[in-house]
């Protein structure tokens, strides 16, 4: 069943306790907010960046490591550490970037992010809460880090290789299994991107959740309709999207991906199936500058130094 | 020469190891009595998972899994292994090094299930993948054996399995040994190395050809990466005529461009013979039929060893048709494949 879920009217979506969750949702909007701010200086610093993702995702991942997903504390925030080397076999350089996330508990959740192009935006939002070291981002795509352009498991928030799209979602379903058979309460979250529903693994995934019946499986996708090659309606059609993954076996909530009290709301409903989050989100919320480029806005990269200097007054205004 | 045959090595032989192995789990996509394990899901259910004709989900499945600390042994045929999830198999699996088990069964032309069937270059693409381990196994006593040796690589592991009717070729009391060749015989004309079905194929025409004064000098190999024993360089360093390899495999990639490079890197000019699947697909036949067609018999051997030391041997087919013929409809298998 595909449930649209939306906040009763005459309730402010701005202000806190609003829900009845014990989240709080003016942290999320400052967290959102932050990330904005930190990607578009980044874009600026470096003449380019995923800044549409960032626009899009904000507040999803600012919900996500903001409450509603039950992470571990952070003591402190994290240096990343250099990289010093991919896996092999006896357990080398098998460490994760799942670090960032606090150690995993029984009782905690898992976050698994899937679509690794998103890496600047989850440093952002890991920046915002507190569990990467602000300083981290200087490293951004620098040869010998960690903190790499397309996110690996070595890089902060990351614990699987999901450059290759559409490849976390099952990996969490064997997470999630192995976790059931533990007996362990926490939940397993997939934050995912509406591109990888083209892949037929993510079917093969959405098929094997539901005939499981892993309700501890949950999975968040931006929805942003838009990919590499431009408008996803006109690259590769996966409307109906909603729902086919409901004619799957999930539970379906239909969401716009920048209400932030929708996503909480969605997150606490009761249920007893997977659950996925649609959030529609707007590639230029927040940045309506964005809005010259569209439809191709899969990478922000300055045509001319008017144009850069039109995005440095946008931040300027952010920071205001 | 003839072997005793054990009917589905694998199938009580991994049951009464994993009876005390909880970490141990079982996933199958929808092969699971073809590929000798349907009495395990029915004694360990709740250790078994059934994921259905979709196995790039399986891959990354079992990826899930064994970083949360399980050991998955995925079975199926090879094909499906490595062919459809292959991009899969190496993100999910073997960039991480997970201790994954890839038991893959049908190596070669051991099905007349045809070219879909067939994994005539598993071994090839596996062995560009960083990380993996590669087993092939010969004889039921490494059937049983290879399970072990995989079980003690923390990091992902691929086998060329065999099921249904297998030939017990070496002691019970002699299991397989990683990266460690069996050396079944010795001599300076000839080096010979052979792998999985191959070995004992060669072994109905070795008596035969040394009765002819040919001394052969014999490895099994049953680790094909890494591929770093040290008896490899020797016998192809002793050898005075020929190097000879013989396969159940495409002769790109496998064990022939194996000891190729082992050769190479070790400055061994003398002429290497491979014997396998000469770079073509094959296609729906008996395994007899298509080791005659394919030139991957005793007689190919015989013809090979003539080929190094230039003259004949006076072999003849008679003398070679002394062969194992495995009926297509063995009840030992779960159907024809």
């Amino acid at each position: 069943m595909v449930k649209r879920t939306t906040v009763p009217r005459g309730k402010d979506n701005d202000a806190m306790g609003q829900t009845g969750s014990a989240i709080d949702t003016s942290r999320i909007h400052d967290i959102a907010a932050g990330i904005r701010r930190r990607v578009l200086d980044h874009t600026l610093n470096n003449n380019g960046g995923y800044m549409s993702q960032a626009c899009s995702s904000a507040e999803l991942l600012s919900c996500l490591y903001g409450g509603v997903v039950n992470l571990p504390p952070a003591d402190a925030p994290l240096l990343p550490k250099s990289f010093v080397g991919t896996p092999a076999p006896g357990g080398i350089n098998r460490a994760t970037g799942a670090v960032f996330h606090g150690a995993p508990s029984a009782d905690h959740d898992r976050l698994i992010i899937s679509p690794a192009h998103y890496a600047l935006v989850v440093y952002a939002a890991l920046i915002e809460t507190g569990r990467l070291d602000e300083d981290a981002l200087a490293d951004f795509n620098k040869d010998g880090s960690t903190v790499e352009m397309i996110g690996a498991e070595h890089s902060p928030g990351f614990e699987t290789t999901t450059g290759s799209l559409a490849q976390a979602l099952s990996q969490s379903i064997g997470i999630a299994l192995a976790r059931r058979t533990r007996g362990e309460s926490g939940k397993t979250w997939v934050f995912m991107s509406d591109g990888e529903f083209q892949e037929g693994q993510t079917w093969e995934g959405l098929q094997a959740a539901s005939h499981y019946s892993l309700d501890s499986l949950r999975i968040i996708v931006d929805v942003n309709q838009a990919q590499c090659d431009g408008p996803m309606d006109q690259v590769m059609s996966i409307e109906p999207l909603a729902e086919k993954i409901s004619a799957f076996g999930w539970d379906v909530h239909k969401l716009d991906g920048h209400d932030v009290d929708g996503i909480i709301a969605a997150s606490e409903a009761e249920g007893s199936k997977p659950r996925a989050l649609l959030c529609f989100t707007d590639p230029v919320r927040g940045l309506p500058l964005l809005e010259d480029r569209a439809p191709v806005l899969h990478y922000l990269r300055f045509k001319s130094e008017d144009e850069r200097a039109q995005y440095q007054e946008a931040y300027m205004e952010m920071v205001k | 020469m003839s072997f005793e045959v054990v009917a589905r090595p694998h199938q009580e032989n991994f049951l009464a190891w994993s009876k005390d192995k909880p970490q141990v789990v079982v996933l199958s996509a929808d092969l699971t009595n073809s590929c000798e394990v349907g009495v395990w899901r029915d004694t360990y259910p709740e250790r078994f998972f059934s994921m259905g004709m979709a196995e790039q989900n399986m891959l990354g499945v079992a990826a899930g899994m064994a970083r949360e600390g399980l050991e998955p042994w995925l079975h199926t045929f090879s094909v499906f292994l490595y062919r459809r999830p292959l991009d899969q198999l190496q993100m999910s699996v073997a960039y991480p090094s997970l201790p994954v088990r890839l038991v893959g069964f049908l190596p070669g032309i051991m099905t007349p299930g045809g070219v879909t069937h067939q994994a005539i270059e598993d071994i090839a693409i596996l062995r560009a993948v960083p990380n993996m381990t590669i087993f092939e196994v010969g004889d039921a006593t490494e059937v049983e054996s290879v399970i072990e040796i995989a079980h003690a690589i923390d990091g992902p592991v691929y086998i060329r399995q065999l099921r249904g009717e297998v030939s017990r070729i070496f002691p019970r009391e002699e299991p397989i040994i990683f990266n460690h060749a069996r050396h079944l015989s010795s001599g300076n004309d000839v080096s010979l190395l052979t792998s999985g079905i191959m070995t004992e194929e060669a072994l109905r025409a070795l008596p035969l050809i040394k009765d002819k004064g040919v001394g052969v000098d014999h490895l099994h190999i049953s680790t094909l990466k890494p591929f770093s024993d040290p008896q490899v360089v020797q016998s192809v360093s002793n050898a005075q005529h020929a190097v000879i390899t013989m396969e159940n495999h495409s002769i790109v990639g496998g064990l022939g461009s194996a000891v190729a490079e082992v050769m190479a890197e070790n400055g061994v000019g003398t002429p290497l013979q491979r014997i396998g699947i000469r770079d073509t697909y094959a296609h729906g036949a008996s395994q007899k039929y298509l080791m005659a067609e394919l030139g991957l018999d005793a007689r190919a051997l015989v013809t090979a060893v003539e080929k190094a030391l230039g003259k004949s041997l006076g072999i003849s087919d008679d003398e070679l048709s002394d062969a194992r013929i495995i009926d297509v409809h063995s009840s030992a298998k779960a159907e024809a494949l």
